[in-house]
């Protein structure tokens, strides 16, 4: 006898709206497009929606972002369930965890997960959204204030930190790093809703710029404007529905907490151990059971970690590991296989869980992964701080 | 060349910080110790995040700590810092055990190394002194 939560629903809508430097929309508009082209994907009409969950991107923070009268905007009355969340890029796996445990408990039967964001103005630079406390004028309070005081500025940082660390404790190196990036660009070349589809080589990796050491430019996920929108649905309803469903077998979150605190391991051991062991026990399968990944990866180090604390290969030994390309296309492991965050569109936790419904749902084209029995998705937010991964399946998880 | 004048971005003393940046003044690295459990608490807070007591006492750091981690920035987030691109942002493990956001003086970026040994200095501001750290 399984879990009680595997195969209990199914994703059975998918909407995404362009991405990238799209202008002319907020990030509600935005949203409410995406959730239209979802309805509409799972074959549903708006009236069968009694859940929605809501989740901003950096303009959640810094405004203008998609809130709780998302709801009333997209005129989604009489809602069973609804909540506006925020475990940053861990929120789009949670929401449908949230949602598959809503109607396995009767709660609610077709729920929409909605992430919006707009942070890219016209001209403006991609990196301005954030900043950090870089952008803040007035004097930081208390001790708190040593962080900026130090030169210490938005998420570029902890993540450079987390791959040093690495580096010096493992010996992984740049190269290693490098081509995490020049494989998932060669996904992302057979990927029409990439932004980024120009072939990349190792050299060019390394003639990109410092951001801040260890990380170059193309260790760096992109930012973009758009919407993901998804339909959750009982299992049972799923298999007659317009797409072929796509089965949540497992579900795990782990947020390991403060890293100033002595103890920590934050750098180097991801919240991704405590969710690989929850999300692949309620799936009864471990790491060589899985045919795709994809990771959360707003860094190429992202990735190279959280493969390590899923198992995949030991801890320390993640460099070793990407190093002969097997992350790439013709790879012994495909992952990222839209080209990720760092070359396909940064939709924070919606980025993998979009290309993983795709590829589950064995509709990516040429960039399809022949055997996709059971897909890996993770989530990762603040830094390396929050982590939610989900098991997909074409494949009925209950007997 | 306007940028530089502007300053970088000093910590603002509060109350519940007012112990640790007294102690600066004088040259201490002061920490927040908790009295029930005696974890230390840094940034200065109300509760242990070991046993939530909100009880605590100011003891004098060693002042000496290992390099956990660094990275070296390029990248412009704040005009006050443009001068100094690249400079090192390096997070101190102090030998009582918490973890201090930092920068490495009299090394260059190329020589830090993650665990090499390291002790406090004090940068004086007009009404600050930040924790600098140097190799030992």
């Amino acid at each position: 006898m399984g879990h009680r939560l595997r195969g209990a629903a199914a994703i059975t809508g998918l909407g995404m709206t362009p991405m990238g430097r799209i202008y002319g929309k907020s990030a509600t508009e935005l949203a409410a497009d995406a959730v239209r082209v979802a309805i509409a994907d799972a074959g549903l009409k708006k009236s069968d929606i009694d859940g929605l969950l809501i989740n901003p991107g950096i303009t959640g923070m810094t405004g203008g972002g998609i809130g709780l009268n998302l709801q009333n905007y997209l005129g989604m009355d009489e809602m069973r369930l609804l909540n506006h969340m925020n475990a940053a890029g861990s929120t789009a796996a949670q929401m449908i965890q949230y949602a598959t445990m809503a109607i396995d408990a009767g709660m609610a039967t077709h729920v929409v997960c909605v992430f919006a964001d707009n942070p890219l103005k016209e001209g403006g630079s991609a990196g301005a959204a954030y900043g950090g406390a870089a952008r803040n004028p007035s004097r930081p309070k208390g001790m708190a204030g040593l962080t900026p005081a130090a030169g210490y500025f938005g998420a570029n940082t902890p993540y450079a930190l987390a791959a040093r660390r690495h580096m010096a404790l493992y010996g992984t190196t740049q190269d290693q790093l490098g081509t995490i990036a020049v494989g998932q660009r060669q996904w992302a070349a057979m990927n029409p809703l990439a932004q980024m589809r120009e072939p990349i080589t190792l050299e060019d990796y390394h003639a990109s710029r410092w951001i801040i050491e260890p990380l170059h430019l193309l260790d760096c996920c992109l930012v973009s404007n758009g919407a993901v929108a998804v339909v959750v649905s009982p299992a049972d309803q799923a298999a007659s529905m317009a797409q072929p469903a796509v089965y949540i077998h497992g579900m795990g979150q782990g947020h390991p907490g403060d890293h100033n605190a002595a103890g920590s391991d934050w750098e180097t051991e991801t919240g991704g151990r405590l969710a690989a062991k929850t999300a692949f026990g309620m799936a009864g399968i471990g790491p060589e059971d899985i045919d795709v990944c994809e990771l959360y990866d707003c860094y190429t180090y992202t990735v190279l970690v959280t493969l390590e604390d899923y198992g995949f290969c030991k801890k320390g030994e993640g460099g070793p590991f990407v190093e002969d390309g097997k992350l790439g296309p013709g790879g012994s492991l495909p992952t990222n296989t839209g080209g990720g965050e760092l070359s396909g569109y940064y939709m924070w936790g919606m980025t993998p869980i979009s290309e993983a419904i795709i590829q589950t749902r064995g509709q990516a084209g040429e960039r399809q992964v022949p055997k996709h029995d059971l897909v890996l998705t993770t989530g990762n937010g603040g830094s390396l701080s929050y982590h939610a991964a989900l098991v997909l399946s074409p494949h009925p998880g209950r007997s | 060349m306007a940028d530089a004048t502007i300053e970088k971005p000093l910590p603002e003393p509060d109350e519940a910080s007012q112990p640790f940046w007294d102690g600066a003044a004088r040259g201490e690295l002061m920490l927040m110790k908790c009295a029930e459990c005696g974890a230390f608490r840094l940034p200065s807070r109300q509760h242990c995040d070991r046993c939530l007591s909100d009880q605590y006492a100011w003891e004098q750091a060693s002042g000496r700590g290992t390099v956990r981690t660094f990275g070296v920035m390029h990248q412009r987030y704040h005009p006050g810092f443009a001068d100094e691109i690249p400079y090192n942002v390096t997070i101190v493990e102090l030998d009582e055990g918490p973890r201090l956001p930092t920068n490495l003086v009299g090394v260059s970026n190329a020589d830090i190394r993650v665990g090499m040994p390291v002790t406090v200095e004090w940068e004086r501001h007009s009404d600050v002194s930040l924790p600098k750290f140097r190799p030992a």
